[in-house]
């Protein structure tokens, strides 16, 4: 009776799940071994042209770009997120709640517009360039976008937020008995900090830092609108295969390939927070 | 020395995450066509201009139906998931929410490339079901955490002493979970609604000739040279986004719908 009602819980929910999830990444990998064809999306038959061309240097050091983009971006995010999060979890509940709405809105924005949004702040025309000659940092106005810089401050703003929400739960549950309970016999702020919030947090903080990279890895708008095309990272090839350049295949593979990355990133990290686990 | 530092800090991230929104808001309000900030000659020309061109606005209004349908598929995926993984505590229903979830976990930039191959697959490319579909699927893990969250926080004693009074399971999940639950549940739909709304790269993969989203008009215009009418656009979704979550603090508690503590401390 309850199992009857269980498999019919469980019926759509499946459904939807194995067509729209497994069946999809299965012919990924299927499609990756397939020929290019102009007329179609793809030709019948097995080829490994797709996989061949990763080994082009091209190929190589956009995987390379995608993988210091990715570090970069979480570092700074986990970096500059953590403090914020715990800073907003010691709040008036009002503040708190305002600093939520304030990020959250700028969760809902799609990267086309914060993209949009730096190219602007960044132009010569106006903004940040501006401002740097009038503090006598810069010499005249000029253009800090298309660059590395401007690649990384878009993706670092896209991505706080889901570190913030990631970090959120674990620090405002933490037991501020334990940070006062480590004052009150004598460790400074700094101290109380490193050997009470820290190791409490280590692994919400582990998780954010591979959720940031994943988001990174997977960018596509910041680095094309953002980026020379020398800074490419592999996500805009991977576009740019499957739009411009009508090969699925080639697309696919280098999908394949994104996706090894972010099974050994998360692989890594579970290694990490297991050997921390049993010394 | 603690608290000045961290005044500066928070007062620096506060800046950094405005600074974008607060010049396109200042261009959208510029008197001619070009990119100037501050505003010159401020005007409300490029609101009307984005009320009354039919490309825009239909390009928003598609928006906000897939959307909307999206935020619906996504919810009558997540609910007998979350309810099958609290109530049964089912390996089945675990390993499917596990599944469920992987979609929002991988590269955008794949997740797109995974759908264009499956539509083309199937033979059904470029339709706005395509898109609905995929982003019920994508951000469906959305909605499974926070109906998670709200089943996780309803007290165990309640229902056994909803039961204990005679009440039929029916009425257990009427007149006990519903009214629980219905928060987070609203939560969950606006999460997938906004996110749906200003996705671009899958919509644009899997349907983006056809389907012209309201980012995926953006970003076209983008490519084609400036008109302050997408600040416009760009302003309307930031303030359906402040809205949207506005709305969510005020019917809830939205430390307590995030994870966070009930009570905030002073």
């Amino acid at each position: 009776m309850s199992r009857a009602r269980l498999s019919l819980l469980l019926l759509w929910p499946g459904l939807v799940t194995l067509a729209l999830t497994v069946v999809p990444v299965l012919l990924l990998l299927r499609i990756s071994l397939a020929p290019q064809d102009p007329s179609a999306p793809w030709g019948p038959g097995v080829s490994f042209d797709a996989y061949r061309s990763l080994l082009a240097a091209d190929s190589l050091r956009s995987l390379w770009r995608s993988l210091e983009l990715a570090l970069s971006v979480a570092l700074i995010s986990l970096g500059a997120g953590f403090p914020l999060t715990y800073w907003i979890t010691r709040m008036h509940r009002r503040a708190q709640v305002l600093w939520l709405v304030f990020l959250l809105a700028t969760l809902t924005l799609s990267d086309v517009l914060i993209a949009f949004s730096w190219q602007v702040l960044l132009s010569k025309r106006i903004g940040l360039s501006k401002l740097l000659v009038a503090l006598g940092l810069m010499d005249q106005p000029d253009s800090l976008a298309p660059s590395v810089g401007a690649v990384i401050a878009c993706l670092v703003y896209l991505v706080i937020p889901f570190t913030v929400l990631t970090l959120y739960p674990s620090l405002s549950q933490l037991d501020r008995g334990l940070i006062e309970a480590a004052r009150t016999l004598g460790a400074p702020a700094w101290r109380s900090f490193t050997s009470v919030v820290i190791p409490l947090t280590r692994v919400p903080a582990v998780i954010a830092f591979v959720l940031s990279a994943i988001l990174t890895l997977g960018s596509f708008v910041p680095p094309l609108a953002l980026g020379r095309p020398e800074h490419w990272p592999m996500s805009v090839l991977i576009g740019n295969a499957a739009l411009a350049g009508h090969n699925l295949p080639r697309a696919s593979a280098m999908s394949v390939l994104l996706l090894l990355v972010t099974a050994l990133l998360a692989w890594g990290a579970t290694q990490t927070l297991r050997r921390r686990d049993n010394p | 020395m603690i608290t000045a530092l961290r005044r500066v800090f928070l007062g620096l991230v506060a800046l950094f995450l405005s600074a974008p929104l607060i010049v396109v808001t200042g261009v959208s309000f510029n008197g001619n066509a070009r990119m100037n900030f501050p505003p010159q000659h401020v005007s409300l020309t490029w609101y009307a201009n984005f009320f009354t061109d039919s490309g825009w606005m239909s390009a928003f209004t598609l928006s906000c139906v897939i959307a909307a349908l999206s935020s619906l598929v996504a919810v009558s995926i997540a609910l007998p998931l979350a309810y099958a993984v609290w109530h049964y505590r089912s390996r089945a229903a675990l390993t499917l929410q596990g599944l469920a979830r992987i979609s929002f976990l991988l590269p955008s930039v794949v997740v797109s490339i995974v759908f264009l191959v499956f539509w083309s697959a199937v033979g059904h490319a470029g339709h706005i079901e395509d898109t609905i579909l995929s982003h019920a699927v994508v951000f469906v893990t959305l909605p499974l955490t926070t109906i998670g969250l709200g089943f996780q926080s309803i007290d165990p004693a309640l229902v056994d002493a909803a039961r204990t009074l005679g009440a039929r399971d029916s009425e257990v999940l009427r007149t006990v979970i519903r009214p629980i639950l219905l928060p987070y549940l609203i939560c969950g739909l606006v999460f997938v609604f906004i996110l749906s709304l200003n996705e671009y790269i899958i919509a644009y993969m899997v349907a983006g000739f056809e389907v012209e989203t309201l980012p995926i008009k953006i970003f076209n215009n983008l490519r084609m040279g400036f008109t302050p009418t997408m600040c416009v656009g760009a302003v309307l979704f930031m303030l359906l986004g402040i809205l949207g979550f506005g709305v969510i603090a005020w019917i809830g508690d939205l430390p307590k719908l995030l994870g966070g503590r009930t009570q905030a401390r002073g």
